[in-house]
């Protein structure tokens, strides 16, 4: 510890110093450019849009080694999605952590999950979560005198990353999805420092995927693979869900534990939960309106 | 007024041996940042010791600490022109350059955090799509870079006066002075908000915070400038009369009264109120949950600041110049790691979902940060060169016809 600087990496540096100096700016392709122009999202008009979307599904066949499809498939009208968690029910598995990397095309080495399991002592003050452990490893679940907790997104109504981005590269979509443009993105972390739920991931390196393990179906605002130095998290599985599928966590959950759907529809099991049920939001003395509802079943 | 100009630019190519050796090792230093930076750049932020829990670190703790340095100019320019201190008035000059250094340095600092550099212009006017006026980042871009603008023109204002050999008016760039002032309070306070809105982070979320920015760094800047001053002196033709460091002096001595007063409010409520939110404190100065990697910098920061304010509190101590000095290179490292590590990090510990990552900066990380001061180092040094001679009339001594610059006032003073 401290601010000794090993000798080597002092050498290696200046070496590098003198190498940066040498490598004036790479030949410009149209591609590079194109890229480094690209604009936000939402200010492309579905020309430009198709021609984006045709360049960075090329770009990512060309870098993944498989044929990979971009949608960018609008939010429907009359739909604001919503989450509920059964506590009751949750069994501490993670199945839903490695769905969701599978599903969502999250870095592998360094290794990014969306979503963060928390284990708590039963019998114990845990509101703060201080007293959790997020790295639990037992040989199985769940065990005896504790309970679990999974956070992540929750999607707030009133999201303080949405509004301390400086670049307006992260937004709220009509169907409620805070949404990320993974290409306007700036990398400036403000948005992990506001967020009350620890959800959003930073590329610190570059990610690698197995040819084998991406997922080719992808969307623009969703699980497209990603770039080093912009950040991301869940989008309730935007590629799937308005495609009017599950999110892949719903689907693992071995234990029901995961709902999910339509607030607006009166009819919807979503709607069922809230309204007879005992739920309750993280944190919700902070204001952010989230739209993933904690509630206790049995 | 152009052939000085010209004289003072052949000026910087020309120096003793001292002078290039200064400037050479400077350069390495900064040649071993940007190697560092070639990597980082190339290689991510995972070279860094930042991750998800603790997303900022040493750049933003540094660029917090700059902003601070920035503003103190401001302390300098209001005892000079609201006063009429004339001692001082002589030297807001070189307050001004630092000001430009630190402002041009908190620049670089933001730049090298970013995890998409190029994309810079997505967050400005026209260019992109500012998120204004939501985003306190935006604000802070905004401020800083019109605080830059303002401390160009005085300076380039004082710089061409002088070089022509003519008054340095004050009257005409008086508003652009006031102006500066709350500019100053400004960047400042913005910096400070940009962390206290967040409430996910109870430890910025208190409103003290940005009364303890100012406070703090009305002794940092200062301090540097005193240290400055005396380089000033010793190594240009530069007179800077004794009477303007004792007073400086005893102006930090007042902030730095302020600045403990409101620490020991803030360790008063969040220790005897005892909620979950003193977490982070306790982190600081007591160590959580058997973690406490920057509770002894925390502790040698106390220590440095109170020590600090008794030298520069006492007349004879701080009128001492072996003492003097002692106080301000005191205050230069108190402040700094509790404005920087200590204030970014425990914003992050424990994170928000309880968890404690002990960050202490990477080797990639000290690197680029040595080599960003080494950058403002030099940046100031060759200011200075290029400043003095014009400041003090050397060319003009030179050309018959003409007298030395003096500064003055449009009110009768002398």
């Amino acid at each position: 510890m401290g601010l000794q600087i090993p000798r080597r990496s002092f050498l290696k540096g200046a070496l590098l110093g003198l190498g940066g100096v040498a490598l004036l700016p790479p030949t410009a392709n149209a591609s590079i450019l194109d890229s480094f122009f690209q604009k936000h999202f939402n200010e492309m008009n579905e020309s430009e849009i198709k021609a984006m979307i045709a360049r960075l599904e090329e770009e990512a066949t060309d870098k993944w080694g498989r044929k990979i499809t971009i949608d960018t498939t609008k939010a429907q009208a009359g739909v604001r999605f919503a989450y509920g968690l059964d506590l009751s029910r949750c069994i501490g598995c993670r199945k839903c952590v490695h769905a969701c990397v599978a599903e969502n095309n999250q870095s592998r080495d360094p290794q990014v999950q969306w979503i963060s399991v928390l284990r708590f002592a039963k019998g114990e003050k845990w509101l703060d979560l201080e007293n959790s452990e997020k790295y639990y490893d037992p040989e199985k679940v769940p065990e005896e005198g504790y309970f679990y907790l999974p956070v992540q997104c929750q999607q707030c109504d009133n999201p303080p990353c949405v509004k301390v981005c400086p670049s307006k590269a992260t937004w709220q979509e009509p169907d409620g999805i805070v949404a990320i443009d993974y290409n306007w993105c700036i990398g400036c972390r403000y948005c992990m420092a506001a967020c009350p739920y620890g959800a959003r991931r930073f590329n610190w390196g570059r990610p690698n995927i197995d040819t084998n393990d991406v997922n080719p179906d992808t969307h623009y605002l969703g699980n497209r693979p990603r770039y080093k130095g912009t950040v991301e998290k869940c989008t309730f599985c935007v590629q799937r869900t308005r495609a009017g599928k599950y999110p892949a966590c719903v689907e693992a959950c071995p234990v029901g534990a995961r709902k999910f759907g339509n607030i607006l529809d009166p009819d919807s099991e979503i709607r069922y939960l809230i309204d007879n049920k005992r739920v309750f939001r993280l944190k919700e003395d902070l204001n952010t309106e989230p739209k993933f509802f904690y509630f206790y079943a049995t | 007024m152009s052939s000085v100009l010209y004289r003072a630019f052949q000026g910087i190519m020309q120096g003793d041996r001292k002078y290039w050796t200064w400037v050479g090792f400077l350069l390495v230093i900064i040649l071993v940042g940007f190697g560092a930076y070639i990597n980082q750049a190339s290689r991510g932020l995972i070279v860094t010791s930042m991750r998800d829990q603790v997303s900022w670190g040493f750049y933003i703790a540094n660029f917090t600490y700059l902003v601070g340095v920035a503003a103190a100019a401001v302390l300098l320019v209001i005892p000079a022109y609201l006063y009429n201190f004339k001692p001082i008035k002589e030297i807001v000059l070189f307050g001004e350059l630092l000001a430009i250094t630190a402002v041009a340095m908190c620049i670089f600092f933001v730049v090298i955090d970013m995890g998409q550099p190029l994309r810079v212009w997505h967050m400005l006017p026209l260019l992109g799509t500012m998120n204004f006026p939501d985003s306190l980042l935006v604000w802070d871009v905004f401020v800083l870079n019109s605080y830059l603008v303002v401390n160009l023109l005085l300076v380039i204002y004082a710089l061409s006066r002088l070089a022509a050999g003519k008054e340095y008016k004050l009257g005409r760039i008086m508003p652009l002075i006031l102006l500066s002032i709350p500019m100053a309070v400004s960047i400042h306070t913005v910096t400070a908000f940009l962390y206290n809105g967040l409430s996910a982070r109870p430890f910025w979320n208190a409103s003290i915070l940005a009364p303890r920015f100012l406070a703090s760094a009305f002794c940092s800047g200062p301090a540097i400038m005193l240290l400055l001053l005396q380089l000033i002196r010793r190594f240009t033709k530069v007179e800077i009369d004794n009477r303007a460091l004792f007073k400086i002096a005893e102006l930090i001595a007042y902030a730095m009264a302020i600045n403990l007063f409101l620490l020991g409010a803030e360790v008063f409520k969040e220790f005897y109120s005892g909620s979950v939110h003193v977490a982070p404190l306790e982190y600081l100065y007591l160590g959580l949950h058997g973690k406490s990697m920057l509770t002894p910098w925390m502790w040698l920061a106390l220590g440095f600041n109170v020590s600090a304010f008794c030298i520069f509190l006492i007349p004879r101590w701080r009128q001492n110049i072996v003492l003097l000095n002692c106080g301000a290179v005191l205050i230069v490292i108190g402040v700094y790691i509790e404005k920087g590590l200590g204030l970014v990090v425990p914003g992050f510990v424990p994170d928000v979902l309880g968890e404690i990552y002990e960050y202490w900066p990477s080797a990639t990380e000290i690197m680029i940060t040595a080599g960003i001061w080494a950058m403002g180092a030099l940046l100031y040094t060759v200011a200075i060169k290029f400043a003095v001679p014009i400041y003090t009339g050397e060319f003009l001594n030179k050309l018959p016809g003409q007298r030395p610059a003096q500064v003055t006032t449009t009110k009768e003073e002398a």
